[in-house]
């Protein structure tokens, strides 16, 4: 009898506590999404239930172009971005100098405003910049990076810049939880540095990888801001990404397909972490 | 003996020299700064035109160290001031509003039991996991409906009811131990009670971490404003630099400094907390 009391008088209390965060995030996220679901089976027209607005979306082929850039670029910036950050970690956690200062200045990027940097990615890639120079003094002729087939590495090279600290910040803490007895044990067992890496490294560190690989799964679609704060409302088609498609539906206001956008993402981002978390927990049993 | 360190020493001049690069855009736009207008457009003005083949001048000493551009920003023109403002009320009311209302809601989901809460986060932690691309359009018809549009409001409110507070200090929350709860309870304690003397000054470095991750993610904004701000002049100044080349080269370094400054501040003094709120963002729930 006291024992359902108390249990009310919490429920009471959660209820309270969550209030004005239940009532916030149900009226600009819940209530619209579902919105927005509906919306995406509408006819603009007269209202009633239709696919069309999936099959225009699909047909496109700015949306052909957005989904399919967006997707490379994920597909490679990612893996690169990965590996790039662990070998930094994993240097970091051995004997270096000035280790603290290193972290700070690898991690700074992240928080320089991109708008801020602009300029020096112009700088550096425009028509009349400082690549271009360097390419003809050794007797290359000269690109328009931002303007070619090239733009899309100068994109992926401003990605890694910034989000490199993001992911050394994660590593650093997954190594340091790995504890050095593993080594020491190792060590008597007589595996050399190579077998370390694997056997305990790596392996140890997988869940710390899974959970990287995500963030910057995540941050792969906030990189529209770098595009299009170096190339403009209009860039290169192959820097065309979902979020200029999206743009361009809020701005003639077509809220039916930009809608089915928003969902049929929705879906792509659920059945991504689905395959991340399932092959995550297969990997952990198979570990223990 | 010597072999002790030169391996070490090695592997540190290796890493300096990537943070040497990392950091050079940074650098280059504090030391162009100091240029005077006449020195930046004599380097730089070239940019963007085809017309010419004169390359840009990469320098990294200027001339003569002047504070022109910085006069002209802080003193003689107010519109960048006025920009900068737009910024600062647009970030300022989301950091409060999101840390003081993610702050209640999760001690309710880490240290309060009811049914459904699992569930429930289950669809917070969802949400912080889209991208932009896919809440921004449930933000657009809330504003939409409730007239926000091209007000400020229409970015603030959904800034305020982001799904991250609440993952981030669940995090924090997590950590407390429940022994300390009991213990209050069994002194009489009501939950109001329980939460303010011993969940707030435990969460403490929680909001401190997420103040600071929040100034960064939102002091960049750039989709949001594009969207829902049509007025060019509730725009804050992270969209206006992007079109700064065509129309203020001159003291385009200054303005960009200006802005990064006080990210840049913050980082350097609460790294730590910036630091903590990463790795326990990481851990998962």
């Amino acid at each position: 009898m006291k024992l359902q009391r108390l249990s009310r008088k919490e429920l009471l209390a959660a209820f309270g506590f969550l209030a004005p965060s239940l009532a916030g995030f149900s009226l600009f996220y819940l209530i619209p999404f579902g919105q927005s679901i509906q919306y995406s089976f509408q006819d603009r027209l007269v209202g009633s239930f239709t696919l069309s607005n999936y099959k225009e979306l699909l047909l496109s082929s700015s949306f052909q172009k957005a989904a399919s850039n967006t997707f490379w670029f994920t597909a490679i910036s990612v893996p690169i971005l990965v590996v790039v950050s662990l070998l930094l970690a994993l240097l970091l956690n051995q004997r270096v100098f000035f280790r603290n200062w290193l972290r700070t200045a690898y991690v700074l990027p992240l928080v320089v405003p991109v708008a801020s940097i602009v300029l020096v990615w112009q700088i550096l890639f425009d028509w009349n910049g400082t690549l271009n120079a360097v390419m003809e003094h050794f007797g290359f002729s000269r690109q328009d990076w931002m303007k070619s087939e090239w733009a899309g590495f100068v994109i992926v090279l401003v990605y890694v810049w910034k989000n490199i600290g993001y992911n050394v910040i994660l590593f650093l803490a997954g190594l340091q939880n790995i504890p050095d007895q593993y080594y020491e044990i190792a060590g008597l067992e007589g595996a050399g540095p190579v077998r370390k890496l694997f056997g305990i490294t790596l392996t140890y560190l997988t869940p710390t990888t899974f959970l990287v690989v995500l963030m910057s799964v995540l941050n792969s679609f906030k990189v529209f801001r770098e595009t299009y704060l170096v190339a403009g409302a209009y860039p290169h088609d192959r820097i065309y990404m979902l979020q200029h498609y999206m743009n361009n539906m809020f701005l003639s206001l077509d809220i039916q397909k930009v809608s089915s956008a928003a969902v049929l993402m929705a879906l792509c981002m659920t059945g991504l972490m689905f395959v991340l978390f399932r092959t995550e927990r297969i990997f952990r049993s198979y570990m223990e | 003996m010597m072999k002790q360190w030169i391996l070490p020493l090695l592997r540190s001049l290796l890493l300096i020299a990537i943070a040497v690069l990392l950091l050079m855009p940074v650098v280059l736009s504090v030391v162009s700064s100091f240029m005077t207008e006449r020195e930046i457009m004599a380097n730089y003005s070239m940019l963007g035109k085809t017309d010419t083949s004169v390359f840009v001048n990469l320098k990294w000493i200027p001339d003569w160290v002047s504070f022109q551009q910085y006069d002209k920003v802080l003193i003689a023109t107010p519109n960048f001031l006025y920009l900068f403002w737009n910024s600062v009320m647009l970030v300022a009311p989301i950091i409060i509003g999101q840390a003081a209302v993610a702050t209640l809601a999760s001690f309710a989901f880490g240290k309060l039991n009811f049914p459904g809460r699992d569930g429930l986060f289950f669809l917070y932690l969802m949400t912080m996991l889209m991208p932009f691309q896919v809440t921004l359009v449930p933000n657009y018809l809330m504003a939409d409906r409730l007239g926000l549009l091209n007000h400020p409001s229409s970015i603030i409110l959904p800034g305020v009811f982001g799904a991250f507070g609440v993952f981030l200090l669940r995090q924090f929350m997590l950590h407390i131990h429940s022994a300390y709860i009991e213990a209050a309870k069994m002194d009489g304690a009501g939950y109001w009670r329980i939460f303010i003397s011993i969940a707030l000054p435990m969460v403490k470095p929680g909001i401190a971490a997420l103040i600071v991750l929040l100034f960064v993610d939102y002091w960049n904004m750039v989709e949001q404003p594009l969207i829902f701000l049509q007025d060019a002049a509730m725009q804050p100044l992270s969209v206006f630099l992007s079109r700064i080349q065509e129309d203020a080269l001159g003291i385009s370094f200054a303005v960009s400094v200006v802005y990064m400054m006080p990210m840049v501040l913050l980082f350097l003094s609460a790294e730590r907390y910036f630091i903590e709120g990463i790795q326990l963002s990481g851990v998962k729930g």
